[in-house]
């Protein structure tokens, strides 16, 4: 079986878990917006609709089972954001988690920050398993002692006690972005990290709540002439000057820091030339970039627009190294798309660990990978009906014309409501999570 | 000018050219077709649709209310219709809120904790 995976052509992929309810009436609430391993993998977070975040923990691999990769259980849960009303503007300010970014461990804790459209917050993830028992002034349950009664003093000692895993907000960003946050990105320094929003990015300090420096600002002195928008915003991995933005027309732009305060000059400008014969009404929605990821080694990014994934050198801005197309079927039916405002769904991507290969979602919750040393691509379906335990996955492919090949599904019966958006490799083995609409996948590949 | 009213013949280099123009008017993208196919439906769809229409409906995105108080009164609307229904009619009229709302009617706006099914 063709399967796509980091350092070979053989690789195929096996169910492993699914989180979340079985039940098709699905709460807005619980619709998954972002996930995210950390740096690590040892812990994967989700971000949903509902401000909520779901922290799940691989558990070490048992001396019993050396073949199976530990399991992924529920670590810490917490509610993040919630729904807030913008008094001024009489505008309901949305609770959904955005995005979540791991920062890299520096102690016993784990840091994250998770965003909503207008703030973003630094949580602490902490473990307490021994608790300080015997006060002299206060009983195991809290009440004080009568001072009085107490004839012998003794040095409180650490107990163990069970594993309690307690988040806490350390730092609340606020009141910086007038128009909707779309991506964090720590810097690598580990000091610093940008939001961004649809006109504007900002640079902060993880120490400091009270500033923040505007390093990008798009927005036009009269809104009527606005053309683009920023949809997404990246720290280069381990340049911690450079930064890059993609934009609702297609164009990346690098952006350098040591250059000037403000980057609106950017240093790189990548944009694919287009033929003007080709162009319609479409041409510029499905251009616009719906995410954008350098990849492990800093070489290369990637982009997805709405039909393709595009990886790019960031030594050659004329056009992309590779493209790859998601579904191209898709070109022939988007004023139904456009109708039904799928046309602007915003798809994610990722790279596994090697940067050999990267994946993307689709819709029918089918997610696709593309092997770029071996020019292979597969199809998967994240769905219950392949959610026996370690049963490996079958590609699937989609009929676009024609008679239509026994276990093969034609454009029209695809389900477009069944989107995977939100995908994320695990940064060293190959352990994917894939979110549907209210449930996370895991998957593993056959050891 | 007996040229022109002769009509000259076209040279077969010119005749291949017009030929495949011709092919190539005729032979629409699907994309292009999809677009015929929208302002179709659509007649008075404007010819830029990444204009600033578009994004500044984008940017707007977020339910508008009147005030805070129409915001608190819809939420305590929905908190409603989620509560199990025992409460008897005329109770009902009173809590779902038609009437001008005074500071003791409003129900504090909690948040509603409940777990994510992930976590389940």
């Amino acid at each position: 079986v063709l399967g796509a995976g980091g350092g070979g052509n053989d690789v195929q992929w096996c169910f492993s878990q699914v989180k979340g309810a079985i039940d098709d009436d699905v709460a807005e609430a619980d619709i998954i917006s972002t996930v995210e391993f950390n740096h690590s993998g040892e812990l994967l977070a989700t971000g949903d609709k509902g401000g909520r975040v779901v922290i799940f923990q691989q558990e070490l691999e048992s001396k019993n089972q050396p073949q199976c990769r530990g399991e992924y259980n529920v670590y810490s849960t917490f509610q993040s954001h919630e729904p807030e009303f913008d008094y001024l503007k009489s505008l309901e300010i949305e609770e959904k988690i955005n995005k979540i970014r791991w920062l890299p461990q520096k102690n016993a804790a784990q840091f994250l920050l998770s965003t909503n459209d207008k703030t973003i917050k630094l949580w602490k993830i902490s473990e307490r398993d021994k608790r300080p028992e015997g006060y002299n002034l206060k009983e195991e349950d809290g009440r004080y002692r009568d001072p009085t009664t107490v004839t012998t003093l003794r040095v409180p000692v650490f107990q163990p006690m069970d594993l309690m895993v307690e988040a806490s907000p350390r730092r609340v960003f606020a009141n910086a972005h007038t128009y909707h946050i779309n991506s964090i990105s720590v810097n690598s320094d580990c000091e610093t990290y940008l939001s961004a929003d649809d006109l504007r990015i900002n640079l902060w300090n993880l120490e400091i709540t009270d500033r923040s420096f505007n390093i990008v600002d798009i927005k036009p002195v009269n809104m009527e002439e606005l053309t683009e928008v920023i949809t997404a915003a990246e720290f280069h991995p381990n340049q911690c000057n450079t930064f890059v933005y993609s934009s609702s027309k297609g164009t990346i732009r690098l952006c350098d820091m040591r250059a000037s305060a403000l980057c609106d000059q950017h240093s790189k400008l990548f944009e694919e030339p287009e033929d003007p014969s080709n162009r319609s009404f479409f041409s510029e929605i499905i251009s616009s970039i719906s995410d954008v990821k350098f990849s492990h080694s800093g070489r290369y990014m990637m982009t997805r627009d709405y039909l393709s994934v595009k990886i790019w050198d960031l030594n050659m801005e004329s056009r992309p190294v590779e493209t790859y197309q998601v579904h191209e079927y898709l070109r022939s039916k988007l004023c139904s798309l456009y109708e039904n405002d799928c046309i602007f769904d915003k798809f994610e991507c990722c790279w596994n660990g090697n940067d050999s290969v990267v994946m993307t979602g689709s819709y029918n919750n089918f997610f696709r990978m593309f092997d770029r040393g071996y020019r292979q691509d597969v199809t998967l379906e994240a769905s219950r009906e392949s959610s026996k335990p370690r049963s490996v996955l079958k590609p699937r492919k989609v009929c676009t014309g024609g008679k239509r090949k026994k276990d093969e599904i034609s454009v029209d019966s695809l389900d477009f409501n069944k989107k995977i958006l939100h995908t994320a490799w695990h940064p060293q083995d190959n352990i994917i999570a894939v979110a549907t609409t209210n449930n996370l996948y895991i998957f593993q590949d056959k050891l | 000018m007996s040229e022109e009213i002769e009509g000259r013949r076209p040279s077969s280099d010119e005749a291949t050219h017009k030929e495949q123009q011709e092919i190539d008017d005729n032979v629409i993208t699907p994309e292009k077709a999809e677009e015929v196919k929208l302002k179709a439906r659509y007649p008075h769809l404007g010819a830029k649709p990444g204009g600033s229409d578009l994004l500044r409906k984008r940017l707007q995105k977020g339910q508008k209310f009147f005030d805070s108080g129409d915001y608190n009164m819809a939420k305590a609307k929905v908190k409603n219709k989620q509560q199990l229904p025992a409460v008897t009619p005329a109770e009902k009229a009173e809590i779902t809120g038609d009437h001008i709302p005074t500071p003791q009617d409003i129900p504090q706006r909690k948040p509603s904790i409940v777990a994510s099914k992930l976590a389940g």
